[in-house]
């Protein structure tokens, strides 16, 4: 059995939260822990509320822990931060690119901040855009691409330091349905050809697949973790957006396709 | 963090903010024309008016032109600094900055980066200025203009640290005017950038006092003196204290654990 390259354990994070009143706050997190293995793709699915933005904050040191931990490769991001940094490459929800600089600048930069050389940069840049596709728009400026692209060279930048853990937060939504499929199958080869551990972060139903891991999410709990097709057994049900109403006991309409 | 990595890193961010800087030639321009309108349309008006006594660093009797190139020079870094400062508001709406607190580098490191940077960028500035002033005959010892590099360096530290402070405690865009009327127009006015101290003190005891215990009149004086060759020991000591005071709460204040745990979810 591979070791987990992610971990969380009982997680639970809470907003507005004072010293006074340690327990007053908005809960976001809710005793959440989880593994994700080398080469596995495992979708986070939750409506708008659900945590999901929050756990990629904890994740990638935004937010301070609270309560619980985090391992990167079996050792706690308390303890090593840098080490668990340099192992993932991430996508926000938010655009994170600057606007006014070119593709390629936005790509050295990034690879700067992770202490690559700018001849390395350059290489690696390359072979990312071309592997995306986007060889031709290095030279742009990002404004001046569409929101497909502008998602693309956030991947390609995310995987410039060459990580073992991608860790993508809505990184299709906004997007036609046949550049979210592009976008879902390349970071599925991602994750078969390179052994790269995914964590995708969904509302969109129509993004798992049945061989996926899914991890449902709601108001900040975890509802149910296992392989898609076994969760629709289990519970009887022939689509996942039933399932996910009989967990929450919610209107399905908060998950779309 | 290696020697090798810790200086692609610094490199990175430093062409970054060259490239923003070169793409905003405006942002050039406006840094520019903000102080040689002072220095030739309001020190002219005001040359007669102002008799400056000899005072040191100067030996001899000066026109208000050469008195308040220091204090311009200031004004260049001071307001470079709080351009500093709404880009990183700006880069915190729109999303950057994620970048920058996520990379695996130690984030004293990556501040100190971006704060270095700006000071340099500041540096083609202040430059600029003076060569432009030189023009114009306004011309100081040339050992000066050497000597003047490090005096820059320091007070852009400084005031580089109050940006990034000032762009944590700065929760939206807007309210950047708010830094220009409480931050940006005292420090300047308050200070012995535009009138010598002792001027201060015949009209108010207490403006005096303020002025005395502004940290950017401690920085105007550091690059006074270093425009001739000189070191002003008192003015080093406060700028380079107040430099790592501030720097110090900065990078605090940029430090997850520090970072108050209140309003809506990061997106």
């Amino acid at each position: 059995m591979n070791t987990a390259i992610l971990s969380g354990r009982e997680l639970n994070y809470q907003y507005n939260r004072s010293q006074r009143q340690p327990e007053g706050g908005k809960a976001a997190l809710a005793n959440l822990s989880f593994d994700l293995f080398p080469g596995q793709f495992l979708a986070l699915l939750g409506p708008n509320g659900a945590g999901k933005s929050t756990l990629f904050a904890l994740l990638t040191q935004l937010l301070r822990l609270q309560q619980g931990d985090i391992l990167v490769d079996g050792t706690s991001i308390r303890q090593a931060r840098s080490a668990a940094l340099k192992s993932m490459g991430v996508v926000f929800q938010q655009s994170t690119l600057d606007p006014d600089l070119t593709v390629i600048q936005n790509l050295n930069y990034y690879a700067a901040l992770h202490g690559m050389s700018s001849r390395e940069a350059r290489a690696r840049s390359l072979v990312e855009l071309e592997r995306l596709q986007l060889g031709d728009a290095a030279g742009k400026k990002i404004r001046h691409l569409n929101g497909g692209h502008q998602r693309r060279v956030e991947i390609a930048r995310a995987l410039l330091h060459r990580p073992r853990l991608l860790l993508l937060d809505e990184a299709t939504a906004g997007l036609d349905l046949e550049t979210r499929a592009n976008i879902n199958r390349h970071v599925r080869d991602l994750c078969q050809q390179q052994g790269i551990a995914v964590l995708w972060a969904t509302h969109l139903i129509d993004e798992v697949e049945a061989a996926d891991q899914v991890m449902i999410l709601h108001r900040g709990n975890k509802l149910a973790q296992n392989r898609c097709e076994e969760l629709l057994l289990e519970h009887h049900c022939d689509r996942l957006i039933d399932l996910f109403g009989r967990l929450t006991g919610t209107q399905t309409g908060e998950l779309t396709t | 963090m290696n020697l090798a990595t810790a200086s692609y890193c610094f490199l990175g961010i430093f062409k970054r903010e060259l490239h923003r800087f070169l793409q905003q030639r405006a942002r050039f321009a406006s840094a520019l024309v903000r102080p040689l309108l002072w220095l030739l349309v309001f020190a002219a008006g005001f040359r007669a008016a102002l008799g400056i006594a000899i005072i040191p660093p100067y030996e001899t009797y000066i026109t208000y032109e050469v008195y308040i190139t220091p204090g311009l020079v200031g004004i260049i870094l001071l307001f470079n600094s709080m351009q500093s400062s709404l880009s990183m508001v700006y880069d915190r709406e729109m999303g950057s900055m994620k970048v920058l607190l996520t990379s695996p580098m130690p984030r004293s490191y990556l501040l100190l980066c971006k704060i270095l940077s700006t000071s340099l960028v500041s540096l083609l500035q202040v430059y600029t200025f003076l060569l432009i002033a030189a023009l114009f005959d306004i011309v100081m010892p040339a050992s000066g203009y050497f000597w003047l590099l490090p005096a820059v360096l320091l007070a852009s530290l400084m005031l580089c640290s109050l940006g990034l402070l000032l762009s944590i405690l700065i929760k939206q865009l807007e309210n950047f005017a708010g830094v220009m009327n409480f931050v940006v127009f005292p420090m300047f006015f308050l200070s012995s950038a535009l009138y010598p101290l002792w001027r201060m003190r015949e009209s108010s005891e207490f403006i005096y006092l303020v002025c005395l215990y502004n940290p950017f009149t401690h920085a105007v004086e550091l690059i006074r003196f270093a425009l001739y060759a000189s070191l002003n020991l008192p003015a080093l000591g406060v700028t380079a204290a107040v430099t790592a005071v501030l720097l110090f709460a900065a990078i605090s204040a940029y430090q997850p654990r520090n970072r108050p745990q209140r309003g809506k979810p990061p997106s």
